[in-house]
């Protein structure tokens, strides 16, 4: 980071918007991976006008940087190395307008998820990608990471809800990519920029597709004797010809995790919960209802509950969105998993998980989006522990190798980053991955836009930097 | 299962290896498929490319096929699973996601573009490249499948695919009713597949349970119909919320507007100004050409915006 730089920046957002304290650079260093990084600067512009002027400035000096939403991504995405200048969009935090008839709005990177949802329910709609970290997690992050979430199975990931950005290219020019109607001419580089990660540029405005909150809801939860049958539940559903809104899985240490946390009357004696949930209008949604009850008996299980009321409709939804959080009451620490397998091979690939956790003499749970074959291992351990790091370090790889070789992906919602930017290998040939350089180059004429993440070297830039010590797949 | 190519030209592409051969590594080619979404470059060296469904996992809802398998003959092999994909009917699968233009029922499907899990496609390298993987959720990397769908056959020619598949509805019915403005109808109705509108009557495509159709229809006197006539002589875009003022200003029954989309189907002789591409954008567009098809052989003289292929 040169003095120079500093300078320029502090001239166009003003001495408060640019940090190079060690609190702040402490702080912005890392993102929700465990991945350490090191922040040159941190900055925090508050218009488009001056994202681009700070992106003119960084490249100006040719230092690298790297756009940041909340921070929560879990791959590293968002992690500085070398020195990178951080630029926080925390601060472009406004809903700009909302068009209930048309269904869409504009709003500014640093929205929060449920904040956006929150603001147009009056309308009686809702953002339909909703990730666990909805709470805390910025639209232009969602963006940036094609984010997914349980809902995301009969609505979309991200990328479907996104119809239009304002985005600042890497060498600071500003392009409008997309369209209120989702459609521009020429090719779809709305579609190419979504779940970039930072190396394609700045969102600074962005038009979001908003979904209609359904008349009618039911949710369900069901429990098992075995992983498999809860497993093979979830394939007869889908092969019956639904999409359910959302159809989560919970293996039985998670179950006792989250009873022990929400007191929800969860089974704790069984081997796997199924949580379904259907929505539409009413008759669909009583034969969906019908249908889904008479499958999973038909697969074992063993009792059938159905939320009476919105009141224990949200306690079974808390108990799934607060599972990370009640797994700290078995361990201190948790590194949490995302791969994608057919959702054929789902009993096979989770046998494989728990195989693979006890010969590294670990404990994993499962929380996952089971609809879309969307894995969550959980692996969880007290880092004090001697040598646990490495064990969970070799057990995420083979975890990994394990999905791809049953016909899976790398990543199914939280992207590549740091993490998994190694193991790009195993899915893409070097032709695949040249190809994908090449979207990259196209957009970033400079290198400098978030530098050697997801593509592994030499894909791209001359002064790729190391994976840094301590980073776990 | 993959069948020689049906167009007897003797090519007798079956796999992607042979694809790649057919479209090798130098000069000007140009790709063809049924032919019925503009065709291939006229006077330029053509290939076909590999035809068939490879298989269909209905628990999965996902279908793989080579780019030339005729729309058609997926619906068909699709529909004794009881289920379908959101591709426009008619010419091929390559074709119909080369050309990546959505049918009216893009406000219930969503668009073509996200039907595209994973693609094989020849690069202008005549490499095999693969875009995206085969399951129904991916953030493996950059979105090259958004890229593909709607390039024209410019960034590369499609070999094969795995597309999104989702089941049929249990019933589906077209509906009308008179109503110089549609939006109060639009706001009440919940998830409808389509809204039409040519300025004084509306289309209404319902999708689910039949008895939630027809107490749907019932509660706003709709009229049982046949499909609407949809102009296919030019389609255009405009916002959403521009859709009333651009229809006024058109010919009576010149248009036919998808509301809630933006997308306007013209008659013959009917105009819709748009805007031209940013050069800003352009530039990005040339960008992207220049990188994946450095000497401009892929479908020459194709140009999308901005991105012109010499």
């Amino acid at each position: 980071m040169t003095p120079a730089l500093i300078d320029d920046l502090r001239v166009v957002l003003g001495d408060q918007a640019v940090r190079v304290g060690s609190t702040e650079l402490g702080l912005y260093r890392r993102d929700a991976s465990s991945i350490d990084g090191e922040a040159g600067a941190v900055c925090f512009p508050t218009t488009t006008a001056q994202v681009r002027a700070v992106v003119q400035a960084a490249v100006r000096h040719g230092v690298p940087f790297v756009a940041r939403g909340a921070g929560t991504g879990l791959a590293g995405g968002a992690v500085p190395l070398g020195g990178a200048l951080v630029i926080t969009l925390t601060k472009m935090n406004r809903v700009l307008s909302v068009d209930p008839v048309n269904r869409l709005a504009w709003v500014e990177p640093g929205v929060l998820n449920l904040d956006l949802t929150r603001a147009v329910a009056v309308h009686g709609l809702h953002f339909a990608p909703d990730p666990s970290s909805q709470q805390s997690c910025s639209i232009g992050g969602n963006l940036a990471n094609n984010s997914g979430g349980p809902h995301c199975l009969a609505d979309g990931v991200t990328s479907a809800h996104i119809l239009a950005a304002e985005v600042v290219l890497p060498d600071g020019t500003l392009v409008m990519l997309g369209s209120e109607s989702g459609e521009a001419d020429g090719y779809d580089l709305r579609g190419a920029f979504v779940g970039s990660e930072g190396m394609c540029g700045i969102a600074t405005r962005i038009c979001v597709r908003l979904t209609q909150n359904p008349p009618g809801v039911r949710t369900m939860l069901f429990d098992f004797d075995t992983v498999e049958a809860g497993a093979q539940t979830v394939s007869a559903i889908i092969a019956a010809g639904m999409v359910p809104a959302a159809l989560e899985m919970m293996d039985q240490l998670c179950i006792q995790a989250v009873e022990a946390y929400i007191h929800a009357g969860l089974p704790t004696d069984a081997a796997a919960v199924l949580l379904v949930e259907v929505a539409g209008a009413e008759h669909g949604l009583v034969h969906d209802e019908e249908r889904v009850v008479s499958i999973a008996r038909a697969h074992g299980c063993r009792t059938v509950r159905i939320a009476a009321d919105e009141t224990e409709r949200a306690l079974l939804w808390k108990g799934r969105k607060t599972a990370f959080g009640a797994v700290a009451r078995i361990k201190p620490n948790y590194y949490l998993h995302d791969t994608v397998v057919p959702r054929r091979a789902l009993p096979g690939v989770l046998a494989q998980v728990y195989e693979i956790a006890a010969r590294h003499d670990l404990l994993v749970l499962n929380v996952f989006h089971a609809g879309d074959g969307n894995l969550h291992p959980l692996l969880v351990f007290d880092k004090r522990e001697p040598g646990v790091m490495d064990r969970v370090h070799a057990a995420g790889e083979e975890i990994v190798e394990a999905s791809v070789a049953a016909g899976g992906v790398l990543s199914g919602e939280h992207g590549i980053g740091l993490e998994k930017r190694d193991l790009m290998p195993l899915m893409f040939a070097p032709a695949d991955l040249a190809a994908q350089a090449a979207l990259r180059a196209a957009f970033d004429t400079t290198g400098l836009a978030n530098p050697t993440k997801v593509l592994p070297s030499p894909s791209s830039c001359g002064d790729a930097h190391e994976v840094p010590d301590g980073l776990w797949v | 299962m993959r069948t020689r190519c049906p167009t007897g030209c003797g090519c007798d592409v079956i796999d992607l290896d042979e694809f790649a051969a057919a479209v090798g590594t130098e000069g000007p080619v140009t790709i063809r498929g049924a032919g019925s979404r503009g065709g291939a470059v006229p006077g330029v060296r053509t290939v076909h490319a590999p035809t068939g469904i490879d298989w269909i996992q209905a628990d999965e809802m996902t279908v793989c096929c080579g780019a030339g398998t005729p729309v058609d003959e997926l619906a068909a092999a699709l529909a004794e699973v009881g289920q379908r994909t959101v591709l426009p009917v008619g010419g091929t699968v390559g074709g119909a996601l080369a050309v990546g233009v959505s049918s009216v029922r893009r406000l219930g499907d969503g668009p073509v573009r996200d039907a595209l899990l994973q693609a094989r496609y020849v690069s202008a390298a005549g490499e095999v490249v693969k875009a995206g993987g085969p399951t129904v959720k991916n953030v493996s990397g950059f979105d090259l499948c958004r890229l593909l769908v709607g390039s024209h056959g410019t960034l590369g020619f499609l070999g094969d695919m795995i597309v999104r598949t989702r089941p049929l509805p249990l019933a589906s019915q077209w509906f009308t009713t008179l109503a110089d403005d549609p939006y109060p109808l639009f706001c009440a109705l919940y998830r409808p597949a389509s809204v039409l509108w040519d300025g004084h009557r509306v289309w209404v495509l319902l999708d689910g349970h039949p008895r939630d159709v027809e107490r749907t229809a019932a509660q706003h006197r709709f009229v049982a119909c046949e499909a609407p006539v949809v102009p296919i002589d030019h389609r255009t875009v405009v916002a959403p919320s521009a859709v009333a003022a651009t229809l006024a200003s058109l010919p009576e029954d010149s248009a036919l507007a998808e509301v809630g989309i933006g997308a306007i189907h013209l008659r013959s002789g009917a105009m819709v100004a748009t805007t031209s591409t940013a050069p800003e954008v352009a530039a990005v567009q040339r960008r992207v050409k220049a990188l994946f098809d450095p000497a401009g052989r892929l479908n020459p003289g194709v140009v999308l915006a901005g991105a012109p292929t010499t």
